[in-house]
């Protein structure tokens, strides 16, 4: 004879994720590291924007994660450069996940204070349902992917805590309606910081910077 | 593709409660699914009877509860669903805001088998 009882769970599918993110935050926060999770479609120029930025830092001393599905092409170039990057691959997966970033860290050496930057896989809409441990999400969007991106990718654009407009030397070029683009973004982040920046000219990269430094990793 | 390893975390957390309880066999996995959650519960499903054999959830069935996202209204405080390209409030015009209604992700309940 089989009883069948009900058992009540309420338990948040995303928990052990979460957990392991919260002790990657922990963890490098002691060691005076910021964290940010740069999230955006392909070919929103994610390494570009990393390159731009890092002669703007001040004091921080870069790191780099790259995720990508396959690959090491940008992890390459980054080391070719001197900055201290890590390549993960995913092979398929469409994001990164806690875990990795766990397994990442433990392989890398953090000898000075200064920020880490996760190069999320190009992708819009997984990437922001995942915590990795940041305490950033930057999102990088572009004037060439059109304006409507914030209304057809809503989570992305609510999550983030700041927001890159990139290519924007393209502007005479496209049809990119930025009152419309930052009337998706205003409904959903009220507050969040918007640069529009280049990565073929360079401009705006040392308010973003500057911005970045401006965080306290805790 | 992300639901592999997501199905694997919804066994183990049933597996789990299952055990506690020292039941011997999972009937019944009950999900609150939000569609801002970005789950689909056709591909849950179909990893599911794949990873779940030989686990006590080894033949269980899956019934999700989907939840449509809603936004609350700052001017005059309504929850409603938003229109595609448009985040403004049906009733009074207002700017609607993200709630949570709409992100849930979790394992509401489960019913186990007990000798």
């Amino acid at each position: 004879m089989h009883d069948v009882i009900r058992l009540d769970v309420k338990e948040n599918i995303h928990s052990e994720n979460d957990h392991i993110a919260d002790h990657v935050r922990q963890h490098l926060s002691e060691d005076g590291i910021l964290v940010v999770n740069v999230m955006g479609a392909p070919g929103v120029g994610k390494t570009t924007t990393l390159k731009n930025i890092f002669p703007h830092l001040r004091k921080a001393k870069p790191y780099v994660i790259e995720g990508d599905i396959e690959s090491d092409i940008d992890t390459v170039d980054l080391q070719n450069m001197g900055f201290d990057t890590y390549q993960i691959n995913t092979f398929g997966a469409c994001h990164l996940d806690a875990p990795l970033i766990h397994d990442a860290i433990h392989k890398m050496d953090f000898d000075k204070e200064g920020i880490l930057f996760i190069e999320n896989i190009g992708n819009l809409v997984c990437p922001a349902e995942f915590s990795i441990g940041e305490h950033i999400k930057m999102l990088i969007s572009t004037v060439t992917e059109g304006s409507d991106k914030p209304y057809k990718y809503p989570l992305a654009f609510e999550k983030a805590d700041i927001i890159l407009i990139n290519k924007c030397d393209l502007l005479p070029y496209v049809d990119f309606d930025e009152d419309f683009f930052m009337k998706g973004v205003r409904a959903q982040n009220k507050d969040v910081p918007v640069f529009k920046v280049s990565g073929k000219t360079g401009e705006g990269y040392r308010e973003v910077a500057a911005w970045l430094e401006s965080r306290n990793p805790d | 593709m992300h639901e592999y390893p997501i199905t694997q975390q919804i066994i183990k957390i049933a597996e789990d409660h299952a055990r506690e309880a020292g039941a011997d066999r999972v009937k019944t996995l009950r999900l609150v699914v939000g569609d801002y959650s970005g789950f689909i519960g056709d591909s849950i499903q179909m990893y599911f009877d794949v990873i779940s054999e030989g686990t006590l959830c080894e033949g269980a069935a899956i019934e999700i509860e989907r939840v449509k996202p809603k936004l609350k209204c700052e001017k005059c405080g309504l929850y409603f669903e938003r229109k595609l390209f448009s985040f403004a409030c049906p009733a009074c015009g207002g700017e609607g805001r993200p709630t949570e209604i709409g992100k849930e992700f979790y394992i509401d309940s489960i019913e186990v088998e007990k000798n």
